[in-house]
């Protein structure tokens, strides 16, 4: 891949980025000199022992927080030189979100939900176009049901209706199947990869599960902050 | 434009889901008390200050020593307000070869304006009230000048060059306290029959008076429009200046029924402010969430904010239905207290307390808000990540401001304002304090106690801050509901007993140096109490300091008339038990050096005098000079003879006295008057009965009005205990599950919590005990003026109260979160 081509289809890059939080104990190093980047339409996974900054990582590379050291750029945008409302703004226009406890707004029904960021977007047509996600991830006949009535499986399709709706260019999923059980799991990663193939979207997922990782195309290892390897899957 | 659209279109999910409930049931409940409140205080009001009208007989009153021109009473009904002209003046009248010297009060048609005459058919018989005027040819006369006279019912009295009727007693006028001092007893004559008796030519000294009444609105245009036109003789009375008794019992009233009002206040400010903290922390993980999404700061505070406006909104519709309907009920429950022939207040209530709320809801919120406004998007990661708090500043700072503003609306008085809002602040930190103190020492007694207590006494310390917060509430709360108990029963009973049973009901004037002891065994012989005899000098003023009276300068204008009208003298040796020495000293009984004198408070103010200045005195004649050696305050209620000019003994010896004095006269001893008046022909008798009723009268209204509005302020205080419950539920219904998923039984976490709250409960009782004696000592003796009795009762029934009220609201609002199954709320993390 030559120079040019690499820079015109950069999505995501992470340049020496490092955090550091103050605790009673002193200074504290959750991440240092990470460097990576992740072009359009790869899916990468980012595995690591617990504690060993991946969520971080996520946090710093979607903008919900700010590295100590070294940026970001996202979609290219250096989130270090945005204001909060900057990066939501970019947010808004290339990211979605799956978390692994959902986050769905509980007193809006499943479709609702879906509609969520493309209202945010300012879409005009955000009930239509929820309504056919949420007929692509299965949830026809639920729509209209809470989070409070719905399984946990059934919350995370919504939760990845929700994230496609808006056709972000990036995809974070933080441990996606971390409160499901193994079948219900594996269906849900299954409708993400068909999802994500279909969209050309990119996808970044942290997780501990190894045949989790090794379906993507790539595997950056974490281990106490520090980035020890970075290779194409087996897969 | 984006947010408003989103908002609404999310509003109607938000209220589907029921958790904005509590506020909007805080502030319907706020405006809903706010509206009965405002319209109790409106109609009472109202009632208490046409009950102080009656002592003028009309709202305004203007006298005259010249006719009052037709121009007047045609402007007045210009304003549309009804009129009726008096004239008054002394003569003598006679019956047969007795004569007697009456106050003749001629009256035109409309008499009164205010109140009611009321008469007797038989002398010192029961009387009746009336309607309309005595009939051309007629008089109605006072029962001690027919007494003086020997006339009865159906005699004839010459009035002037007139023969007229008795054609009933007359045995009360509203406005027979006007300048009583010097009241000869009445007679009520037809206006129409005056030029033809002869009685009025040059020289001879009427009093005319104009009585306007009518809309508050248009009797005050009309009192503004005639202020530049009023030659000098003409002085204009209205209810402030009329009669110092009914009108301290109608400003009282008032100030309790205001007190009140605020109180209700501040109680759904707590309300809506605990409701409003959760209605911010409630959303946190929704900003979060939509920030991830991507929405901008000014987005989601945008959208917050319009779905608090439209909350408010809602509450207001829902508060503003319950306060008419509370409005409705109070009129029909209370319909001999609130004067019905009063326009109805109509929306103005409503408004007022709709306005309040959301400037309430504002003032409370926003702080909250802001802080919404910055919460961090990584909370969609970590779950602690919180938005740093508000600055402490902005948030005292907004709801003060909002508090102190609805407050100075409805107070209206600046000295009231300060006070309240001194105490609650005071008493909020003291609360905050202890509270974290109290917090602190609790985690200490747990390794003591069974595993309930330890868990309920480790969760009051572990919340550390926000258990501080909720006692504050708690005992804020307490503080307004013992206040107003206290406010309730004792203040109105102090204020009760200052008009004793035994109060004096009738006053003798006029009596002679060489009348007293006579008198005084008259009195022994027919069971009275013998009184004390007050001697009266009457003088001018002539100087203060060496300057003439006519040429000094005074604070106000009613310091210039108090020093040139003709004052009432007395002297004594021991100042009256009614009187309260406030500078100076009191002369020694024995004292016989230089005239001194004692002048009353509110005289000194408005005449500019104090301690050493010298007043000299011109009496028959003579001249007396004293200087001034103590300031008094007198108790107008006592209805004993009280002076606003007192001199040491032997300054008037001498000069022309005579006695006045006070006395209770039972209703059965009424006809001895009749013996008294014909033994004694010079003393008149003055009938206090028809007074004191009018204040007894407003005393009972005002005490009613007190109690229903207290039915109010207490919901709005239940409301306070169960929003400060609320705003902790989420983090309950965990734990308990949590504890109840480890192995605990219900019971145990159900005792837990209970241990909670009852030691939040003692807490805030202890503090709330100690917070209302403090403000109702202040309250009763700065504001009432009235003593103040410590009521050990008090902190019984303050602590009782906490505990008991804290632990049902508590086991209201917590016992969904301890019998909700533990895999459901373990679950629940959507």
């Amino acid at each position: 891949m030559g120079n040019e081509s690499v820079s015109k289809d950069l999505v995501l890059e992470a340049i020496q980025v490092s955090k550091e939080v103050s605790s009673p104990e002193g200074s504290l190093t959750i991440l240092s000199d990470v460097s990576f980047r992740i072009v359009a339409g790869e899916s990468v996974a980012v595995v690591g022992p617990s504690g060993a900054g991946k969520s971080t990582l996520l946090a710093l590379l979607a903008g919900l927080d700010l590295p100590t050291r070294g940026h970001v750029v996202l979609n290219g945008a250096n989130l270090s030189e945005l204001d909060e409302d900057g990066r939501a703004g970019v947010r808004a226009d290339s990211v979605g979100f799956v978390f692994q406890s959902f986050h769905l707004v509980p007193s809006l029904n499943a479709l609702e939900n879906v509609m969520l960021p493309l209202e945010l977007a300012g879409k005009s047509d955000a009930r239509t176009a929820a309504r056919v996600i949420i007929e692509q991830v299965g949830l026809k006949d639920r729509w209209s049901h809470y989070p409070s009535q719905l399984s946990g499986g059934e919350k995370q399709r919504v939760a990845i209706a929700r994230a496609f709706a808006t056709e972000p260019a990036v995809l974070f999923a933080d441990e996606p199947t971390g409160n499901l059980d193994a079948g219900t799991g594996a269906n849900i990663m299954e409708l993400m990869f068909n999802l994500n193939r279909s969209s050309r979207t990119t996808l970044v997922l942290v997780t501990h599960d190894i045949s989790l990782a090794e379906r993507c195309d790539r595997i950056l290892s974490l281990d106490a902050g520090r980035l020890v390897s970075d290779s194409e899957a087996a897969a | 434009m984006k947010a408003v659209a989103f908002a609404l279109r999310t509003f109607g999910r938000e209220l589907r889901s029921g958790e904005v409930l509590v506020l909007l049931a805080a502030v319907g409940l706020a405006v809903g008390a706010l509206t009965a409140v405002g319209f109790l205080t409106d109609r009472i009001g109202k009632a208490v200050a046409r009950q102080a009208n009656e002592v003028l007989a009309a709202d305004l009153r203007l006298r005259s020593q010249e006719p009052v021109p037709a121009a007047w009473s045609e402007l007045a009904a210009g304003y549309g307000l009804d009129t009726a002209e008096t004239m008054s003046f002394p003569s003598v009248v006679f019956a047969g070869d007795n004569s007697a010297l009456a106050s003749i009060n001629a009256i035109s048609e409309g008499y009164p304006l205010r109140g009611t005459v009321r008469v007797a058919d038989q002398l010192f018989g029961e009387q009746r009230e009336v309607e309309g005027i005595p009939e051309s040819g007629e008089v109605w006369a006072d029962g001690t000048l027919l007494a003086r006279v020997g006339a009865d019912i159906g005699d004839v009295l010459s009035v002037g060059e007139l023969d007229l009727r008795v054609s009933a007693v007359l045995t009360y006028r509203p406005d027979q306290s006007i300048g009583f001092a010097s009241l000869a007893p009445s007679l009520l004559m037809n206006a129409a029959d005056i030029s033809r008796s002869g009685l009025i030519g040059e020289g001879s000294r009427v009093s005319y008076a104009l009585l306007v009444a009518g809309d508050e609105g248009a009797v005050t245009a009309f009192n503004e429009a005639i202020q530049d036109k009023l030659p000098e003789s003409v002085r204009i009375r209205s209810q402030e200046e009329s009669s110092e008794r009914a009108y301290n019992a109608a400003d009282r009233a008032q100030r309790f029924l205001s007190l009140t009002a605020v109180m209700s206040l501040l109680l759904s400010a707590v309300a809506v402010a605990m409701s409003a903290r959760r209605f911010a922390h409630r959303r946190m993980d929704t900003v979060a969430l939509m920030k991830s999404l991507g929405a901008t700061q000014g987005f989601v505070i945008a959208v917050a904010l319009i779905q608090l406006m439209l909350l408010g909104v809602l509450g207001v519709v829902v508060g503003s239905i319950a306060g008419f309907a509370a409005e409705e009920l109070l009129s029909r429950i209370l319909v001999d207290l609130i004067a019905s022939d009063l326009p109805n207040p109509g929306l103005r209530p409503v408004v007022l307390a709709s306005g309040s709320a959301m400037v309430l809801l504002l003032g409370f919120a926003l702080p909250a808000l802001i802080q919404l406004r910055n919460t961090p998007p990584l909370r969609v990661l970590r779950h602690d990540a919180m938005p740093p708090p508000p600055s402490r500043l902005l948030v005292s700072g907004l709801s003060l401001a909002a508090v102190a503003a609805l407050l100075y609306g409805s107070v209206g008085d600046p000295r009231m304002l300060v006070i309240l809002i001194g105490g609650i602040m005071v008493i909020a930190g003291a609360l905050y304090l202890v509270g974290r103190g109290l917090v602190a020492l609790i985690g200490r007694f747990r390794s003591g106690v069974g595993v309930a207590w330890r868990y309920g006494l480790a969760n009051v310390a572990r919340r550390g801050r926000a258990s501080a917060v909720q006692v504050v509430a708690f005992g804020l709360g307490l503080t307004v509901l013992l206040l107003l108990t206290l406010v309730r029963t004792d203040l109105l009973e102090g204020w009760r007993q200052t008009l004793d049973a035994d109060a004096p009901n009738h006053f003798l004037i006029n009596i002679q140096p060489d009348e007293v002891n006579a008198v005084g065994a008259f009195f022994e012989k027919n069971g009275v109490k013998v009184p004390r005899f007050t001697p009266l000098v009457r003088a001018r003023m002539t100087t203060i300091n060496g300057t003439s009276v006519k040429d000094r300068e005074y604070p106000n204008d009613d310091g210039r008339w108090l020093a040139n009208r003709e004052a009432n003298l007395s002297w004594t040796a021991e100042m009256s038990p009614s009187n309260e020495l406030l500078q100076g000293e009191w002369w020694p009984a024995d004292y016989d050096g230089p005239p001194l004198v004692s002048i009353e408070e509110e005289s000194a103010i408005n005449a500019g005098l104090k301690i050493g200045d010298r007043l000299k005195f011109f009496v028959a004649g003579q001249q007396v000079e004293a200087g001034i050696a103590s300031i008094r305050k007198v108790n107008w209620d006592s209805f004993q003879p009280n002076f606003f000019i007192v001199l040491s003994p032997g300054a008037l010896d001498g000069m022309p006295t005579t006695y006045i004095s006070s006395m209770k006269i039972e209703d059965d001893q009424q006809s001895m008057l009749v013996d008294l008046v014909r033994s004694y022909p010079s003393i008149s008798v003055i009938d206090l009965g028809a007074i004191l009723e009018q204040v007894r009268g407003i005393i009972e209204k005002a005490s009613l009005a007190v109690q229903a509005v207290f039915v109010f302020t207490l919901a709005a205080g239940v409301a306070v205990l169960f929003a400060a419950v609320q705003s902790t539920i989420d983090e309950r219904r965990f734990e308990s599950a949590m504890l109840r998923a480890l192995g605990a039984r219900r019971r145990t976490v159900f005792f837990g919590v209970m241990a909670e709250f009852a030691a939040l409960g003692v807490a805030a009782g202890i503090l709330a005990s100690a917070g209302a004696s403090i403000l109702a000592a202040v309250v009763a003796v700065q504001l009432f003026q009235l003593p103040y009795e410590f009521n050990p009762l008090l902190w019984v029934i303050g602590l009782t109260a906490g505990v008991l009220l804290v632990c049902i609201s508590g086991f209201f609002a917590a016992r969904g979160a301890i019998n909700a199954a533990p895999a459901d709320v373990l679950r629940m993390a959507t």
